[in-house]
């Protein structure tokens, strides 16, 4: 790892503060990306502004989202009883990522600022159209992934917290790869009394997208026969050591049935 | 560089070293505790977990500098005097190890498993332990190791 400075941040103020003032300044949240991210010498912050003080931490009901901090970690949402009773896929989805280490540490700011291609939070976000409140604006999902590992967040903005919509009903089915977990494919569907909205991730070359025809076939029909083989097409799908981008379109239409099913 | 005084196993301690030291390079090469191992660059093998405030943690994928005031428990701190703790029993009475690499790592993730959940399923085992790579052992005896530990610790 290059030599760098270490400092904790009092609060998200304090951390806008201290990233303006860096050359090259890095957040540090539950440090599962970035870290590793440093021992391979692929990154070279001048400083890294350590966000575990700023008070991030809480879950909280908002009548129809709930509110979930940036530094909350992975373990705190998959245990949180109003997240299992809300939205009992945001639940399941975090307390699948990676293994209980990474869940004991990891967060769902640092997941959603990193934009990985093949990560779980992402997909939640964009199916149950949630929000992205930073220091100073808030974020529509829509308008938030900029591509793989890109983020319409500026350089000094910090995630305090995530909105997330109750749905009617939700599920998130991923393939892991057998070695990290992360998602092949994952799929989150969400259910609203306005439409189904279809999210996934692990398979598109920018990153996480909506289905709009696995959405427009649920709509119409919500149950796993209403996606048949070959719906899904493998344009714009990654091909990787991992899978072809055929195989991600059949593993994209899979993933859907078994979430739709999964939703009851 | 600057000075960071943790509770390890149970003893304060303080050192200078740079914003960089990786946890795992506190313990090993700065206090000399080398029970902790390194098994991989890329935090996924879990040969390094230690508790970090009684939650197990790769100790590859922390800054010591983000541990100013923690307690930290790493596999020197577990048994009492010479007796072993009920986890490093149950590994050596199950052949939960062949060549050990894996085995302070497997064992401090699983305490933290069993202290959750006394009542584990073998599939809860294994599951629990996807952050613990070994090469030998084919993992059998390990979960047999949990297993026992777990009744052992109150199960
Ligand atoms: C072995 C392993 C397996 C994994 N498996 C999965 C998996 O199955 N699914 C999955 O989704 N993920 C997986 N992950 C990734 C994991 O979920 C990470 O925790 C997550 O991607 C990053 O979160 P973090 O809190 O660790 O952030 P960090 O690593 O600390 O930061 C990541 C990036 O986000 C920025 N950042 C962090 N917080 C904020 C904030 N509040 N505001 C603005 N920027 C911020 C940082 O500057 C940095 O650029 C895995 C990781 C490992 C090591
Ligand atoms: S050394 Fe492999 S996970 Fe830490
Ligand atoms: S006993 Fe050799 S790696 Fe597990």
């Amino acid at each position: 790892m290059y030599s760098t400075k270490y400092v904790k941040a009092k609060d998200i103020d304090d951390a806008a503060t201290i990233m303006a003032s860096a050359e090259d300044g890095k957040f540090l949240a539950g440090g599962m990306t970035l870290i590793p991210t440093l021992k391979q010498r692929l990154a070279n912050p001048d400083c890294l502004v350590d966000l575990s003080a700023c008070g991030l931490s809480a879950i909280a009901d908002d009548g129809s989202a709930i509110r979930v901090g940036a530094m909350t970690r992975h373990v705190e949402v998959a245990e949180s009883a109003l997240v299992q009773k809300t939205i009992p896929a945001v639940a399941d989805l975090a307390g699948h990522i990676g293994d209980r280490q990474v869940r004991n540490c990891g967060t769902i700011g640092g997941s959603l600022a990193n934009n990985d291609p093949a990560a779980c939070y992402p997909a939640a976000l964009l199916a149950l159209g949630g929000t992205v409140h930073t220091q100073s604006r808030s974020i529509a999902a829509e308008d938030y992934f900029d591509g793989m590992f890109e983020t319409t967040l500026e350089e000094d903005e910090v995630i305090r917290e995530v909105s997330l919509p109750k749905p009617e009903k939700a599920a998130y089915v991923k393939f892991p790869n057998p070695a990290s977990r992360y998602a092949m494919v994952g799929v989150f569907v969400a259910k609203f009394a306005d439409g189904v909205r279809v999210a996934v991730t692990g398979a598109g070359e920018d990153g996480v997208f909506r289905a709009s025809d696995l959405e427009a076939a649920l709509d119409a029909n919500f149950s796993a026969d209403a996606i048949a083989d070959g719906t899904v097409s493998a344009d714009g799908l990654m091909s990787d050591i991992h899978a072809s981008a055929e195989y991600r379109a059949h593993l994209i239409g899979e993933m859907t049935r078994r979430a739709v099913t999964a939703c009851g | 560089m600057r000075t960071i005084t943790m509770k390890v196993n149970g003893v304060s301690t303080s050192h200078d070293v740079p914003d960089n030291t990786l946890l795992v390079s506190f313990l090993r090469e700065t206090m000399g505790l080398t029970g902790t191992h390194i098994g991989c660059d890329t935090s996924q093998c879990g040969a390094c977990i230690v508790h970090v405030n009684g939650k197990s943690t790769k100790s590859c994928t922390i800054l010591a500098a983000q541990l100013e005031g923690a307690k930290v428990t790493t596999i020197e701190g577990i048994a009492n005097g010479d007796e072993l703790h009920p986890m490093q029993q149950a590994f050596h009475e199950n052949h939960g190890l062949q060549c050990g690499f894996c085995t302070p790592g497997m064992v401090m993730s699983a305490i933290e498993l069993v202290e959750k959940n006394k009542n584990l399923s073998e599939r809860e085992i294994r599951e629990g332990l996807e952050g613990n790579i070994c090469r030998c052992t084919g993992y059998h005896n390990i979960v047999k190791s949990v297993q026992d530990a777990a009744g052992k610790m109150g199960g």
